[in-house]
């Protein structure tokens, strides 16, 4: 075994419910509040909060081999790659992306990444590896829609053009000031992994270069 | 409406549609399709501007970028004022206000004409340095009279109304200009399927074809351009953008763009559905290849008086007449080196309006362009050039003579023509100016009479840019360009198939640079070589007899081609005439580098939306609302806001107040001592360490040792260098055997995380560990003070039993039902324990906390009470009480370095050299002021004797300072040289404004020297 | 701005992802304690700041956080190549002067082929 600990950071037990969470979007929302979806929109934002978020670093090989154990899954085969499945069922879904030649990010549904983990340390046995929990460290943003694109290049330097960033791309980039992983699940969908302490930054950045196209936030 | 100059037919502007605007506070008409300068022109407007230093007044002379004169101010309202805008490339629209830039109080009557005048006959350059500097101090007196009477355009004193954008491009082909050479590039490649941009810095694409004479397919230029943008518009991955500058080429083909989103339609951007709508846009391109299609500017000819209103170049009257329906005079002589000239006589004629002679400056013009005009019987004067305009504020008077190019002289008798305008040609200069942004400098082409671009890699210029003319030719070359560039990026060659154009006999052109006079350039009327900057060709001269030889220094004693001018017009005029007084061909005086931008930028484009909330991240901890709403002041670290301090209101004689600053800290320190206290330490760096060598590992980057460092243990540890100077600092936790937990300052987590990838990755990749950042996933609160064990016992099932949670322990439990990892580990010498949650429950926490601290009189504090506490207890914080030149042991940290471990961990080597051994080291000290009032400033210097002469021997200075409410007075941490040594010692701190601090050096540890609180 | 190809992500990035990290091939001395002060000296304080062929080591910040090296020219500011950690670079300030020596007779030839014509100086 890895002989490192694992710890759940979520609360556990009858009254775990009561326990307020907050997404990193929370003060921005109360601030800076969340125009609505109207019928000129053009583009839309969607936080999808408290996903799991694991960091994995270790060999190409052994990490396929357990993650293929574990989630049925396998690595992406090149950089800059980004592979989806199902987790569980159709209810769930789970990613997974190339982020460096020995790291990547897995995000699961919310609430299953200590599991996940926990599996994934036990597949692994006495490989050189490492695991770390990111999910309260990061979250997950949604765009959609026809001018989606044209926000994307008010605001990261990468060619975000199809031609460039295919279905399937995910890539760590600078955004304005702060940087972001970019990626592409889906013909109309973008998603920005955005650092808890910049999201509000990326919030109001979002919200203001999406305002000609009538922007609107999706709750 | 009256537009005298306006012909009933022709041109591209809409007769249909009246816009009214105003210059100088004066109301005229024009139509849409004009310019600026067309509808002044079309009004018969001859005055635009007074001069930059004479004072002269100036009328239009060019119809794009390169027009030196008609420079104007623009805007109706204060928020909306634009300057240095180019009348010539500005849209007219309805209701356009705009003034000269220049002149003071108006064009038309001038107080520093007088200037002008006062100067005598000729000012030379550096008059002003020259005139003005003595007294040296009176310069700035003067120079704001000269500044305002000179004028250079103003900016607007109120926020501008409007919003700015960037926007990144990536393309295969960027085609710059979309002229006849362009619009071929852009086809050829677009065809082959290359992502294409196409930028035009006008209002139409089309460039030249605009206001051509020729057929292409026996049809008018026009319509082939029609038909191409057509084409071009069809083509998915072809992007066109009119009204857009590329203004900045950059290394690697990285291209500025600026478009001009709204700037057409009016002052400020009209919303569009109720939204703001961007004013202009910088795009920031990467081109694959980049094809100059730019074209060429047409070289005036330098005569006395060439710069009196009614003085134009001869392309500029042809485009005013074929594009914009206006011939601006009525008697025009032509004066040209070229057969291109000859179509503003042919284009003058057919508007009906008289063409009194062409003088042409060559002994046999013959080319199809000579004889068309000779068959409509204009008199062409051959050998023979305008020697001087005269006339006062418009051209009255045409005196043309035979010359002698070669001896530069005149070689006749001076006939005198009544006319009202002059245009000239002296040629064509290729616009190498995005070419030469790259640093790669122009090559004279003596064929052509002009700079060519050199090489640049991936670019290709096409057309004008690089001395193609004629247009058969151009649209040939464009598409070969095109072709290529697009093949270049890996798509198909295309081949041409292309429009018929008949091709034009075409006579030899002539280089002439500087018309002769009668007179010696020194002593005769004025030439201007460069009129945006009042550039004469005697002033050339002049420099060059003052000994400046190089073009380089010419151009900078003279302001030749300075400013928003870029040299478009006068560059090779001036670099030609400074050859002639030098006796050197052009090549040989060099040439000179363009520099960004082409022409004016405004400022909101270049930010973008960088500005006001966006201007930069402000990083927030997970309970950045908690501190708004409990009214922290903020303080900056890095780019994180972090509570400064939480000032309370007090009572006051009329009710009530805030706290200021030195009152809240110190009722947040005795809190703190006293009670408990808690502080947002969420922006601490946290780096998760896994790895069978993550032990190994923290040894080497570490000075302290950490082999037996057992899990559920924490330790302090001190980075240094190679050099052996500390970096950073911070402690490490053990979480398992081969897993650790390592924390940086706020400043440093991203610094230390690549410092320890680069060693990693550089010099032991054959240790096995992983380094990750869980900074962001993590909320650290610290809650501190003799009361902390209380309130913590309310929350927690964690033991807090001071023989089961020893100091330096780390425990995990539940705090307020969340799970959490609990470090007892103090910056504030107190009991502490530091609750780290997943930030998503941190507010949870926090509240919870609060709910439950208040009968202890839980405080919450920021970072100046932080300082405070920490700098009585000595521990020092990395980049403020160290700057890079500060060892372990100048800290007095002998404690925390492992001589003995079994690596040469960094920083030890250097530790041994001769330097960082000496003992007279800036060494870190504490300092008490004798006057305990005193709160001696960071910075401040450190001298042993304040009677020593000035200046005295500096022996070392203050890094920290506070007033300590525990101590009740101020103290400091500094760094003395060999200070160790001089405990008791009195040293002194000499102030700017006379007074001198005495202080004693003590120890930097102020309080509880033992650290028995903060162990109990 | 430069734009550099990042050998690890496989494709060229902006320049605003990277941070230069000095000059490459600077390895710490095996057994630090056995070099004199000089040697550590030089090791700690000494680069070369060449005109033209420059080896360097940079890593991509905003993105793999992987280090590698440019070979890079310091004029004309071309990316010449770039390798990754524990390689050597192919292109060296020899074997560049060699290529351009070669290149730059040509220019020569043709230099001296510009046609003079009437008016050359003004
Ligand atoms: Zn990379």
């Amino acid at each position: 075994m890895s002989n490192a600990q694992q710890f759940d950071t979520r609360p556990a037990g009858e009254h775990a419910s009561e326990i307020a969470v907050e997404s990193p979007l929370a003060y921005s929302m109360h601030r800076s509040g969340a125009p609505k979806v109207k019928a000129d929109t053009r583009v839309t934002l969607r936080e999808r909060a408290f996903l799991g978020h694991l960091t994995l670093r270790g060999g190409a090989i052994v990490l396929d081999e357990a993650l293929r154990d574990v989630l049925g899954m396998s690595l992406p085969g090149e950089p800059l790659g980004l592979v989806q499945a199902s987790f569980d069922g159709p209810a769930g879904e789970c990613s997974i992306q190339w982020l460096s030649p020995d790291e990547w990010l897995l995000i699961v549904p919310g609430g299953e990444e200590f599991d996940v983990e926990r599996r994934l340390r036990e597949a692994l046995g006495d490989a050189h590896f490492a695991i770390s929990n990111v999910s309260g460290g990061q979250t997950l943003l949604e765009l959609k829609g026809e001018a989606a694109r044209e926000v994307l290049m008010k605001s990261v330097a990468y060619d975000v053009h199809p031609r460039h960033f295919p279905v399937g791309k995910a890539v760590t980039t600078v955004f304005a000031k702060a940087s972001v992983i970019l990626r592409r699940p889906s013909e109309e969908r973008w998603e920005l992994v955005v650092r808890r302490s910049f999201a509000d930054y990326t919030y109001r950045w979002l919200l203001d270069a999406g305002e000609e196209f009538g922007i609107g936030v999706e709750r | 409406m009256s537009q005298p100059n306006r012909l009933k037919t022709g041109g591209r502007v809409d007769r249909s549609r009246q816009l009214t605007f105003t210059f100088n506070g004066q109301r005229y008409q024009g139509h849409p399709g004009d310019t600026l300068a067309s509808a002044l022109l079309a009004n018969g407007v001859d005055i635009v501007n007074r001069s930059f230093k004479y004072s002269r007044p100036r009328g239009i002379v060019a119809a794009g970028a390169e027009e030196p004169n008609g420079i104007v101010q623009l805007g109706s309202s204060e928020a909306g004022q634009v300057p240095n805008v180019r009348a010539t490339q500005q849209a007219l629209y309805q209701n356009l206000s705009a003034r000269s830039t220049n002149g003071w109080p108006n064009v038309q009557r001038d107080l520093m004409g007088l200037v002008g005048k006062l100067g005598g006959q000729f000012m030379p350059p550096g008059f002003y340095y020259k005139t003005f500097m003595a007294p040296a101090s009176m310069w700035l007196t003067y120079e704001k009279y000269i500044r305002k009477a000179a004028g250079l355009g103003r900016s607007p004193t109120e926020n501008d109304a409007d919003i700015y954008d960037h926007r990144h491009q990536h393309c295969d082909v960027l085609v710059v200009g979309a002229g006849p050479a362009g619009l071929s590039a852009a086809l050829a490649a677009g065809r082959a399927g290359a992502r294409v941009i196409l930028v035009d810095e006008q209002e139409e694409m089309g460039g030249s074809l605009l206001s051509s004479r020729e057929s292409i397919d026996d049809a008018p230029a026009t319509t082939w351009a029609e038909k191409v943008l057509k084409e071009l518009s069809a083509l998915e991955d072809v992007t066109l953008m009119p009204r857009t500058t590329a203004n900045g080429y950059h290394d690697h083909n990285f291209v500025t763009l600026h478009e001009r989103c709204t700037e057409h339609l009016a002052d400020i951007a009209p919303h569009v559905g109720g939204r703001r709508q961007v004013r202009s846009r910088m795009h920031r391109v990467r081109a694959g290849q980049v094809v100059l299609a730019s074209g060429a500017h047409e070289r005036p000819l330098v005569y006395a008086g060439n710069d009196v209103p009614g003085n134009m170049l001869a392309g500029a009257v042809s485009t005013y007449i074929r594009r914009y329906g206006v011939v601006p005079g009525n008697r025009l002589v032509l004066a040209t080196s070229n057969d291109d000239g000859y179509r503003a006589a042919l284009d003058w004629s057919e508007a009906g309006r008289e063409v009194v002679a062409i003088a042409d400056a060559r002994q046999n013009p013959d080319g199809e362009l000579v004889e068309q005009a000779r068959a409509k019987g204009i008199r062409v004067i051959a050998g023979s050039a305008v020697i001087e305009a005269r006339g006062d504020k418009r051209v009255a008077v045409a005196k043309v003579a035979k010359i002698d190019i070669e001896g530069f002289k005149v070689s006749g008798p001076v006939e005198e023509l009544a006319c009202d305008t002059i245009a000239s040609s002296g040629g064509f200069s290729p616009v190498v100016h995005l070419a030469s942004h790259t640093g790669s400098r122009p090559t004279w082409n003596e064929e052509l009479l002009g700079f060519v671009p050199s090489p640049v890699k991936g670019m290709t210029p096409t057309g004008g840019a690089h001395g193609v003319y004629a247009l058969g030719k151009v649209i040939a070359d464009g598409f070969k360009a095109g072709s290529a560039a697009g093949e270049a990026c890996g798509f198909e060659r295309q081949d041409a198939s292309l429009p018929k154009v008949d091709e034009r006999r075409e006579g030899a052109a002539v280089a002439l640079y500087q018309v002769p006079h009668q007179k010696a350039t020194l002593r005769g009327p004025k030439q201007f070589v460069d009129m945006q900057n009042d550039v004469t060709a005697a002033a050339i001269e002049l420099a060059t007899r003052e000994g400046f030889e190089s073009i380089e220094h010419v151009k900078r004693y003279t302001a030749l081609g300075f400013g928003t001018d870029q040299g478009k017009l006068g560059n090779i005029n001036g670099m030609a005439i400074a050859a002639r007084c030098l006796g050197r061909t052009i090549p040989e005086v060099g040439t000179t580098v363009f520099r960004p931008n082409y022409t004016p930028v405004s400022f909101g484009a270049i930010v973008g939306r960088h500005c006001g909330e966006l201007f930069d991240p402000e990083r927030y901890t997970a309970m950045h609302q908690w501190h708004v709403e409990n009214g922290a002041e903020f303080e900056d670290v890095g780019q994180w806001k972090r509570p400064w301090y939480f000032p309370q209101k007090r009572r006051a004689e009329n009710g009530e107040r805030l706290e200021t600053m030195h009152e809240a800290v110190a009722r947040e320190c005795s809190a703190v001592r006293e009670k408990v206290g808690i502080l947002d330490a969420s922006t601490l760096g946290k780096i998760d360490i896994q790895g069978p060598d993550a032990r190994e590992f923290l040894g080497r980057v570490y000075t302290n040792k950490w082999a037996k460092l057992a899990p559920g243990r924490v330790r302090y540890g001190l980075m240094c260098k190679d050099d052996g100077m500390v970096f950073d600092d911070g402690t490490t936790s053990c979480l398992g055997e081969n897993h650790f937990l390592m924390t940086t300052s706020t400043g440093g987590a991203a610094t230390v995380l690549e410092w320890l990838e680069i060693w990693h990755q550089t010099e032991w990749p054959e240790l096995d560990v992983y380094f990750n950042s869980v900074t962001d996933h993590w909320a650290t609160m610290t809650v501190t003070g003799p009361e902390a064990r209380k309130l913590m016992a309310e929350l927690t099932d964690i033991d807090l039993d001071k023989d089961s949670f020893k100091f330096m322990d780390w425990h995990e439990g539940n705090v307020a039902g969340v799970p959490a990892r609990v470090f007892r580990i103090s910056f504030t010498g107190e009991l502490a324990y530091e609750i780290n949650v997943q930030a998503n429950y941190a507010m949870h926490v926090w509240k919870k906390l609060f709910a439950h601290g208040d009968k202890y009189g839980l405080t919450p504090y920021g970072t100046e009470t932080m300082h405070v506490l920490r700098a009585e207890k000595g521990f020092i914080i990395a980049g403020q009480d160290t700057d890079g030149s500060v060892t372990p042991e100048d800290l007095g940290m002998h404690w925390a370095i492992g001589y003995d471990k079994p690596n040469s961990w960094i920083g030890k080597r250097a530790l041994t050299r001769p330097d960082t051994k000496r003992t007279d080291r800036k060494q870190m000290v504490g300092l008490k002021p004798k006057d305990p009032s005193v709160v001696l400033e960071e910075g401040a210097q450190v001298v042993f004797d304040p009677n020593h002469a000035i200046p005295m021997p500096m022996k070392g200075h203050v890094t920290s300072s506070y007033y300590s409410p525990t101590l009740q007075s101020g103290f400091a941490l500094a760094v003395v040289k060999g200070g160790h040594q001089k405990m008791g010692e009195t040293v002194y701190l000499p102030m700017v404004d006379g007074q001198v601090h005495e202080a004693e050096i003590v120890s930097p540890i102020f309080l509880d020297p033992k650290g028995e609180r903060q162990n109990v | 701005m430069f734009y550099i190809f990042c050998p690890y992500c496989g494709e060229h990035r902006e320049e605003e992802e990277f941070h230069p990290k000095g000059q490459a091939h600077i390895s710490r001395p095996a057994d630090p304690e056995a070099t004199s002060d000089e040697e550590w000296g030089d090791y700690l304080f000494f680069r070369d700041n060449p005109r033209g062929v420059h080896h360097e080591l940079w890593v991509h910040a905003v993105g793999c956080r992987k280090f590698f090296n440019i070979t890079r020219h310091t004029v004309s500011y071309e990316i010449l190549e770039v390798y990754k950690m524990g390689e050597q670079p192919s292109i060296t300030a020899e074997h560049y002067a060699a290529q351009q020596g070669a290149a730059s007779a040509d220019k020569e030839r043709n230099a001296s082929q510009a046609k003079h014509q009437e008016g050359v100086r003004a």
